[in-house]
């Protein structure tokens, strides 16, 4: 394969990639509103379009033509960033994330991976770019001069800062068990069905990576930043119209980054099960864990900020660094 | 290819750390640091180390620049801050020479190749073997006593700043002065009453 050609299917994975999320992302509101009413035994959005469907739409329109609102003492060009960083670092994470398995393109013999970037330290590239998606809520919130705005940044700093902690040693034990980084790796490692899945011999380090996953990605137990009972919106205060859009935009993408970790490096990835093909196996595993999350988001109440900085320093770090030791124990 | 990655990361990389110093809003300051740092590790890509250049992504701007940025929100960071030098010309002359003492003594080494002398890597990089792995090896074996006592710095660090902290760490700083005289005399009357 030429250069030309690796760039222009470089491209068009990419643009792929992010029309697919995006349109997800607004798909996602409208399968949480649903799946929520239903479980508190409403109806949830029912009149625009059969069902409600086209309530996404009508939301698209009235995100697209509301005001784009800069506060006067705002910090402009900090203020209009901040969301865009979030949308931005939400996308390069899913850029080393390989979606589906390796596929031939119908009536042709070219062989598609679906990955963007294979880099051989993904699952780092991927936490790296999700960490840095922090500087979104974090400018936006010392940017816009209003201390609602100011008390969620300091929630997203202290919150994503210590739960990083727990991703990244959560994610050592199997690592060291592996031997790479690469996620493709990862997924060939589980290669031999449901009895290779690594949630057998890891987990500990799933439940822990799943509940820092809930924290990263701010959904309910854990959504301190804009807690609307306590600091309005958090960061997204002053926020209208589509830089609002980008925020949620991006958090709906980290959202499906996450169920993609935690599909690949614990659940067997895109390996075929029984008769199950690949690809249809990673989109189920990816729904269970979106309703996972609205489930949880209908269940369970928030905690307050002290009970989740004593719950990731006192309980889940301690049980990481053991559950290290132990694994590291048992491989030599 | 690599030519133009090369030098459109470096005047990005230029361009950040220009704002950081020229700027008077640390607001901007600490934006333009923290892009500075990610335009940084676009050179470890070029290079093929990976491995540090994502360490460089997640440690300075992830961890780093975000805890710059919590102590900044003590300031008002949409002012621009005033600073109190005293002598304009001793602190530009002692940057200039710090600078230019700075790029010597990295570049030394460099510009001494031209004249015959040959740099040797200290641990050449073996085909077939990642960047990740290799980092390892070097890391636990000709590295290993800096390494170790690097880590026992970092604990004796925090060991520090937790005995600094715990000093009032059983007292509620939330609850005002005069709340906490109310709650010692209501113990008191209490006591009082089961005397």
């Amino acid at each position: 394969m030429n250069e030309n050609a690796m760039i222009i299917e470089t491209i068009i994975k990419a643009v792929t990639i992010l029309a697919v999320f995006s349109a997800l992302a607004g798909f996602t509101t409208y399968i949480e509103r649903k799946i929520l009413a239903f479980m508190q035994r409403r109806l949830g959005p029912m009149h625009v379009g059969p069902a409600g469907v086209l309530q996404i739409a009508a939301d698209g329109i009235k995100l697209f033509t509301k005001e784009d609102f800069i506060p006067q003492n705002a910090v402009k060009p900090i203020f209009k960033i901040a969301p865009v960083i979030t949308a931005a670092t939400a996308f390069i994470a899913l850029a080393a994330v390989p979606i589906l398995p390796e596929f031939i393109l119908p009536f042709t013999d070219y062989v598609v991976r679906p990955i963007v970037a294979d880099i051989n330290v993904g699952i780092l590239f991927v936490l790296g770019a999700m960490s840095v998606g922090m500087y979104g809520p974090l400018l936006a919130g010392m940017s816009q001069s209003n201390k609602w705005g100011l008390l969620g940044a300091a929630r997203t700093v202290i919150q994503l800062l210590s739960f990083e902690v727990v991703t990244g040693l959560s994610l050592i034990a199997p690592l060291m068990m592996i031997g790479s980084l690469s996620l493709i790796d990862i997924n060939n490692y589980q290669t031999g069905g449901l009895s290779d899945w690594l949630i057998w011999s890891q987990p500990v380090a799933f439940i822990l990576f799943l509940i820092a996953g809930f924290a990263e990605t701010n959904r309910t137990p854990f959504d301190l930043l804009e807690h609307e009972a306590e600091i309005v919106s958090g960061y997204a205060t002053e926020y209208s119209g589509m830089r609002w859009g980008l925020f949620f935009i991006g958090e709906y993408a980290n959202l499906f980054t996450v169920s993609f970790l935690v599909s690949i490096i614990f659940l067997g990835g895109f390996n075929p099960l029984w008769f199950i093909p690949g690809g249809i196996m990673i989109l189920l595993k990816i729904s269970f864990f979106i309703f996972l999350f609205l489930w949880v988001r209908a269940a369970w109440p928030h905690v307050r900020p002290d009970q989740l900085m004593w719950f990731c320093w006192k309980v889940l770090m301690p049980v990481a660094v053991i559950n290290i030791l132990i694994t590291g124990i048992v491989l030599i | 290819m690599e030519a133009i990655a090369f030098y459109l990361f470096s005047a990005l990389t230029i361009a950040m750390f220009t704002i950081v110093v020229v700027s008077d809003n640390a607001l901007y300051a600490m934006s333009a640091l923290a892009g500075g740092m990610i335009f940084i590790a676009g050179f470890f890509f070029l290079l093929d180390a990976e491995f540090l250049g994502v360490v460089q992504i997640i440690v300075y701007t992830g961890a780093v620049m975000a805890l710059y940025a919590f102590g900044m929100m003590f300031f008002d960071t949409t002012r621009a801050v005033k600073e109190n030098v005293e002598n304009k010309y001793v602190l530009n002359t002692l940057a200039g020479l710090a600078t230019v003492f700075a790029v010597v003594a990295v570049t030394a080494p460099f510009a001494g190749e031209h004249v015959g002398y040959v740099l040797e890597a200290v641990a050449p990089i073996i085909d077939g073997v990642g960047n990740s792995q290799m980092v390892g090896y070097v890391l636990f074996t000709k590295y290993l006593v800096p390494f170790e006592l690097a880590a026992i710095m970092l604990l004796v660090a925090m060991i520090a700043g937790i005995v600094l902290v715990s000093k009032t760490m059983d007292k509620n700083i939330t609850m005002l002065e005069a709340e906490v005289q109310e709650e010692a005399e209501k113990d008191y009357k209490k006591d009082k009453i089961w005397i």
